[in-house]
């Protein structure tokens, strides 16, 4: 995890922006439920960066879960 | 679902039922887990499962009438198991005795026994259980009454020693030499007994009734009158069983065994002012409503015994118990995929959805499940019930979407591509060129459209070629869909549209293309004159064909789910494929009780697993080319590697044509068919010009990135959302060492990642992926 988060500060950056991405707070929300996560983002404009892996893993399953709550 | 329902359901399902042998044996032995027992080698649960219900099992093991013989089924092939054998052997393996006995608090009430055999002495060890005082009167000086008749080869005397033993751990007394009658010469009078008791049981055997003078009602045979459900006489707390309701020629010691429980329930009810009769009609043998499938099962004799009276040895017995059918019914589990996922059967289904759609707060489990099912009917065809799990889906899942409930990732693509096919960019609805009115319209449909549109061009063609009064074309989805996923409203307002648009071009004869479009205008417009093209193309003749090499083909005719119930439809299939001079080859499970190819309930939407499994399940079936008529069964096993024919394949066959189509279209083509086919069609027959819709995004995708997108149900068009948003507002991130942008966006309700570069003829994509988590910033 922690080589991923390093290869992210050093080779994803905002493209609008030029600077590399940070880690910062941002909500996720799903069938009403929030969830407050530490992602990697653009300080400037926001831009967030959901890798793969991510979205297709932990995420996935939060969402299976919610759907049959 | 109300509870009720929820039963009626549930005895549909028969599964649960005992088997034959277990109905029939009076005390409902679990012979088949005994031989289940036995081929596990686990002699130990199978003497546990007779002690469960016989009190003694070291006496009853070697001399059982065997009553269960007669439900055997393997009597209907060979001959019935050898069930005592196997009970033997486990009893004779077994070093403990087991009787799971709860000892309730004693009671004050005082029961007597008269006669210590087997029907008397069980009565004792099931009342004294129950807390009872018992008395056993005993005539002789010992305990069992006829059985030690039987020799001591057969039923050694060391059994009969060790399971009385039982008696001493319970509040039983036991007295011997004692002659109850009411004659002067007997030591203890009937009377004073009777009034000293709180209830007598009266099992002596084949004692001669009339030399005790007891002064009951006796029947014309000089019996005593007791009721056969009950064991009641005309005297309230005096009852009767075992050899004495027999007789002497229908000795049975199972049955005496039976009537000891039965006397003893009795007598509970009686000292507890119970209803004597209430909820007993299962108490004795009954017949079992079991179902099971005895077909292609081999003729095997039973397993002889080397030595009679030391009974099977271990081979012999795992041999014969090798023989029991273990009955059960499953049915539909055996014919279906998704049933079979889930590892039970349908009344646990039941009871397993009733549960989902009852619970306020915590985990839905059985969600998966419910939106699994391809919905196709296949169950109530095999189930001797009728039950239909499909019905109770579809239900449920109405249930779902009203209450909002329903996860929204099970449906929502399928119901996105429904909306294409309802929206704009297909639907269509004219008169033949130079006609003002139909007579008949074709409703090619909207899969149809998707996989070959070619063959739908062409059929309208052949079709206004053929028919002379006016074809209109109608191009739409039926709603099905929708209908499949619980979505009553949108289904409702589908169908609403398709009916206006037939009504539009004045309400004519409807030829479908799909059957299930059929299907589901059959079922809603009950004024429609709808009929498939299959019927038609009987009727009107096929194309005229120019092939010089024609090469005749055996194929395996696979019918569409929705079709299972006609049988003319299918009966035309089979027509058109001789007289284009093919071979028919039928699947063993074709026509009524045919398979779905995994599309049907959008179950590969919802559950693409099972889906494929249900796929290589029939493609396996048979080796030769299999013919569909559905456009989605064609792609599904198509896609899934099996060289499949739809049927217009070969109804528009041209010369050198090459044929099966190795693929069906993904997703994405999918849509632009359906588009191209309503531009082209605009064009080529009503010649309007059509504004095509100019994309400005061209994207370069390779197979493999292909394939994740439609494994991820991910559009082309999506892609092109997410892209053209970056673009256009800068908003994309930029992996600086491989020179590659990643944006995403939200369409509607997923967000769409893709990782993309700026090549020379376009963007290349390198990556797609999605998520249904709402980035709120």
């Amino acid at each position: 995890m922690i080589q991923i988060n390093k290869q992210v500060q050093d080779t994803i950056i905002c493209n609008k922006c030029s600077i590399p991405l940070t880690v910062g707070k941002v909500t996720l929300s799903y069938l009403g439920s929030d969830f407050p996560v530490e992602l990697y983002k653009c300080l400037q404009c926001g831009l967030v960066f959901i890798p793969e892996e991510l979205a297709r893993g932990k995420m996935d399953q939060v969402e299976k879960a919610l759907e049959d709550k | 679902m109300e509870q009720k329902v929820l039963h009626e359901r549930e005895k549909r399902c028969i599964q649960e039922q005992p088997p034959g042998c277990t109905a029939a044996c009076p005390v409902h032995v679990d012979a088949r887990g005994i031989a289940s027992a036995v081929r596990k080698g686990d002699y130990q649960a199978g003497a546990q499962l007779l002690h469960n219900m016989v009190p003694f099992p070291r006496i009853i093991s070697n001399i059982c009438d065997q009553l269960c013989q007669q439900g055997c089924r393997r009597k209907e092939i060979d001959e019935s198991i050898a069930i005592n054998r196997l009970e033997k052997i486990c009893i004779d393996n077994s070093n403990e005795a087991f009787l799971k006995m709860v000892l309730m608090p004693p009671r004050d009430k005082k029961v007597a026994i008269i006669g210590g055999g087997l029907s008397g002495l069980t009565a004792a060890v099931e009342l004294g259980k129950k807390g009872y005082n018992i008395t056993v009167f005993e005539a002789a000086d010992r305990l069992g009454g006829g059985i030690w008749n039987f020799k001591e080869t057969r039923l050694p005397r060391q059994n009969i020693v060790d399971d009385f033993a039982l008696l001493e751990k319970l509040p039983v007394k036991i007295n011997f030499n004692v002659q109850v009658s009411n004659k002067e010469n007997s030591n203890l009078s009937f009377h004073s007994l009777s009034a000293a008791f709180d209830a007598v049981y009266l099992a002596i055997g084949c004692t001669d009734i009339t030399t005790l003078a007891l002064d009951f009602a006796l029947d014309i045979d000089e019996k005593i009158g007791i009721d056969p459900f009950t064991l009641a006489t005309s005297n309230p707390k005096i009852f009767a069983g075992g050899s004495l309701l027999l007789g002497f020629d229908h000795k049975s010691p199972i049955t005496s065994i039976c009537h000891g429980k039965m006397a003893a329930n009795s007598i509970d009810r009686l000292l507890q002012n119970a209803s004597l009769t209430a909820n007993r009609d299962r108490e004795g043998a009954f017949t079992t409503l079991l179902y099971t499938n005895v077909e292609g099962v081999e003729p095997q004799k039973g397993v002889r015994c080397a030595d009679a009276d030391k009974g099977y040895a271990t081979e012999e017995a795992l041999e014969e118990a090798n023989r029991c059918l273990l009955c059960e019914c499953l049915e539909c589990v055996k014919v279906c995929e998704y049933l079979a996922h889930f590892r039970g059967y349908p009344k646990r289904y039941v009871r397993e959805v009733y549960n989902n759609l009852s619970i306020v707060m915590g985990i839905h489990h059985a969600n998966k499940m419910i939106n699994a099912c391809n919905l196709c009917g296949l169950c109530e065809q095999v189930c001797p019930g009728n039950l239909n799990m499909g019905e109770i889906c579809r239900e449920a899942r109405q249930f779902m979407v009203r209450k909002g409930k329903m996860p929204p990732a099970a449906h929502d693509f399928a119901l996105r591509d429904m909306q294409f096919s309802t929206g704009k960019e297909f639907v269509l609805s004219k008169h033949q060129p130079g006609f003002s009115s139909s007579r008949t319209v074709f409703f090619p449909g909207c899969q149809l459209s998707a996989s070959s549109p070619q063959h739908v061009i062409k059929m309208y063609q052949f079709l206004c070629e053929k028919i002379t009064d006016g074809v209109g074309l109608i191009l739409g989805c039926c709603g099905v869909p929708a209908d499949w996923a619980g979505q009553e409203d949108l289904f409702k307002q589908t169908i609403q549209n398709i009916e206006d648009s037939w009504r539009k071009l004045s309400s004519p004869r409807v030829i479908t293309g799909c059957s299930t479009c059929y299907s589901i205008f059959k079922r809603e417009f009950p004024e429609m004159d709808v009929e498939p093209i299959w019927t038609l193309l009987e009727k009107i003749g096929l194309p005229d064909r120019k092939e010089e090499n024609f090469s005749p083909l055996k194929l395996a005719v696979h019918d569409t789910c929705t079709t299972r119930q006609e049988a003319e439809l299918q009966q035309s299939i089979r027509n058109i494929l001789h007289k284009l001079g093919h071979q028919v080859e039928e699947l063993k499970n074709s026509r009524q009780v045919t398979e779905c190819c995994g599309y049907g309930g959008l179950m590969s939407f919802a559950n693409p697993e099972i889906a494929h499994k249900m796929i290589d399940k029939r493609i396996h079936e048979n080796e030769h080319d299999y013919l569909t008529y559905c456009a989605m069964c064609h792609d599904n096993f198509a896609n899934q590697g099996k060289r499949t024919y739809h049927l217009l394949d070969l109804v528009f066959k041209e010369e050198g044509q090459q044929i099966p189509r190795e693929k069906g279209p993904g997703y994405s083509q999918r849509q632009e068919n359906r588009a191209r086919l309503k531009t082209t069609l605009l064009k080529e027959v009503w010649g309007e010009s059509v504004d095509e819709e100019q994309c400005n995004v061209t994207l370069i995708i390779s197979d493999s990135v292909r394939q994740v997108m439609e494994e991820r149900r991910i559009l082309t068009n999506d892609l092109i959302a997410v892209i053209t948003h970056a673009e256009s507002t800068g908003n994309k991130l930029k992996n600086i060492e491989n020179n590659t942008y990643i944006a995403y966006f939200k369409p509607i309700s997923v967000t769409y990642w893709v990782e993309y570069s700026q090549g020379e003829d376009g963007f290349v994509i390198h990556n797609a992926y999605s998520h249904r988590l709402e980035i709120k910033g």
